[in-house]
């Protein structure tokens, strides 16, 4: 970490909405707190806020660090603080942790107030649709009409999509970066398999496992090493783990011997450790239900067709999980509505990772297009 | 951009001025190779168009956001196929023409997505072109500036062959500036033009 250019100390604020959340799914959440956290000053007349939409396994805590915990830095301190490229001197950032997650806010590990158990799997199925919902309700909270940007990587940069589309008044910017406009079959697909690795652990419980004290860390732990594959490329493998042998020889047995194992076991056990499991199967469900064209007979065009934001869409060459073909299907009905739109292909060999990682032409890009949004900023 | 800008936008690229004054108010245009924004700045600011570039390279990416300009990363070889047929007033190809490798499929391209096409391109034909040819070297000058080894230029042309070319591919040529420099050229313009623009349609 690079202290000097860090927010420095944060906390995690805490909101508590009590009007009934009624989901896509017509489930309804009688009332549910948020967790977030913001950097940065609000302007006087409000403009200058972003909302940080994270992706599967993130949450509110985005840049800066605890007090006492100099460890512990934001998931995106590298791209948000002063003077980075979503700069704090200028904007008013919010970090939140979205509905249906583990790190603070309502999720199945909550504790149900109807039950005094927690939800497990009576939580309702949540969709991108009902996360947005939710965060427009933070932004009436902190009395935000409306965003200067909403921004998000992967299933963040869906959540940025959307804002544009359920609130076409409340966003001027969406940056959606290395995301698409919905999973393709071949998406779906590694998601039920990460799903079936949770759902077919012993240990799940039928989503009610809090109550055996039990957590089904090996379905968790398979679910997580089958994702962290499809977030690397197949040359950022090569790079960095090659064939490498643990101990320089075959031992002719099933325990780990190549270096890949050992890192996606490492990856695994690390994420089943701290990563809720029914939270883990709402946020990739959330990820297949996602497409705006559903409502409008697979017409993407329609779909866009009521935004008014402008948009700048990223990818990164190797990233196959949401390639640049599928950042493309994005820009596409952008330009048939005739929004405003940049797009930028970064060339990286990190794959998904990438929108996490610090290279030189994406930060350029962002702080550039970010720097141009400041100067729209009031006082 | 200041008025300053515009002046001296103006007086560093003839070509912009000429395009300009063929684009009126508010036309939806699309730039190819547009670089770093500059003309289609100058065209958002003088003619307020509606305007996207389409660029390859990663520095003039950031200058063309840092512009405040649409710009699309892709490379132009590849097609035009984010964009609809029609969908544009104008798509202009400046000082880009002479460096694409399949340039009959560009210009099919360009008539598909806009009503009418707008090239320009150094003319290879300009007496001081020809005379270093005869002279026995490449030419290098501000409109052609690169070494033989270096040059990005793999279809130059003059004026003529590209108006035989236009002939040949059922393209008609509404209007056509000839300028050395600043200045316009009517006589002679093949052997005294240093700079082409030409606007053009699909032919009936």
């Amino acid at each position: 970490m690079n202290a000097s250019n860090s927010i420095g100390i944060v906390s995690a604020k805490r909101a508590q909405f009590d009007t009934p959340l009624i989901f896509r799914s017509g489930a309804v959440l009688p009332r549910y707190e948020l967790v977030y956290e913001t950097y940065g000053k609000l302007n006087s007349d409000k403009s200058n806020a972003i909302l940080i939409c994270h992706a599967l396994s993130g949450h509110h805590h985005v840049a800066g660090y605890y007090a006492g915990e100099p460890g512990n830095i934001g998931w995106w301190d590298n791209m948000v603080g002063p003077g980075k490229p979503i700069n704090t001197n200028k904007f008013f950032v919010i970090g939140l942790n979205n509905l249906g997650g583990c790190h603070g806010s309502t999720g199945p590990s909550s504790i149900d107030p109807e039950t005094v158990q927690p939800y497990g799997a009576n939580f309702p199925v949540i969709t991108v649709e009902d996360w947005v919902e939710s965060q427009a309700r933070l932004a009436d909270l902190l009395g935000i009409r409306q965003f200067a940007a909403v921004i998000g990587g992967s299933l963040g940069g869906m959540q940025a999509l959307q804002w544009s589309l359920t609130f076409p008044e409340r966003v001027r910017h969406v940056l959606a970066i290395a995301a698409a406009p919905h999973l393709t079959a071949q998406n779906i697909a590694f998601n039920d398999v990460a799903r079936s690795a949770i759902l077919g652990d012993p240990d799940f419980h039928g989503g009610n496992f809090y109550q055996h004290n039990v957590v089904p860390t090996r379905g968790l732990r398979l679910a997580r090493m089958l994702g962290h594959i499809t977030y690397l490329s197949d040359d950022a493998m090569a790079d960095k783990f090659g064939r490498e042998l643990r101990d320089g020889k075959f031992n002719y047995n099933y325990n780990i011997e190549f270096e890949i194992e050992s890192y996606l076991r490492y990856q695994g056990d690390k994420f089943a450790a701290y990563f809720d499991a029914n939270t883990y199967l709402l946020m990739t469900k959330a990820l297949d239900y996602f497409d705006p064209a559903h409502h409008f007979g697979g017409d993407l065009n329609q779909a866009f067709a009521c935004a008014k934001a402008d948009f700048l869409v990223v990818s990164f060459t190797t990233d196959w999980r949401f390639s640049p073909e599928r950042a493309r299907e994005i820009v596409r009905p952008l330009l048939h509505n005739r929004r405003n739109v940049s797009y930028a292909e970064i060339t990286s060999t990190h794959g998904h990772d990438s929108f996490l990682m610090e290279q030189p032409h994406y930060f350029d890009v962002v702080r550039a297009y970010l720097d141009n949004v400041s100067r729209e900023c009031g006082k | 951009m200041t008025r300053n800008d515009i002046a001296r936008l103006a007086a560093e690229r003839p070509d912009f001025a000429a395009i300009a004054a063929w684009i009126p108010k508010g036309a939806a245009v699309l730039d190819l190779g547009c670089g770093d924004g500059s003309l289609l700045r100058y065209l958002k600011e003088t003619r307020a168009v509606r305007g996207y570039g389409v660029e390859i390279n990663d520095l003039d990416i950031v200058s063309c956001i840092a512009n405040g300009v649409n710009v699309i990363q892709n490379d132009l070889e590849s097609g035009l196929s984010d964009f609809e047929d029609g969908s544009f007033d104008f798509v202009i190809l400046s000082q880009t023409l002479q460096a694409t490798r399949h340039t009959e499929a560009l210009i099919r391209e360009m008539l598909r997505v806009g009503r009418e096409g707008i090239v320009s391109f150094p003319n290879f034909g300009y007496w001081k072109n020809r005379l270093n040819v005869l002279l026995g070297n490449m030419p290098v000058s501000s409109e052609l500036p690169y070494q033989w080894f270096d040059t990005p230029n793999v279809h130059l042309c003059t004026l003529h062959d590209f108006e035989t070319f236009c002939r040949d591919h059922h393209v008609t040529v509404l209007e056509r500036r000839v300028m050395s420099g600043e200045r316009e050229v009517s006589l002679l313009p093949n052997l005294l033009g240093s700079t082409a623009v030409y606007r053009f349609q699909r032919g009936l």
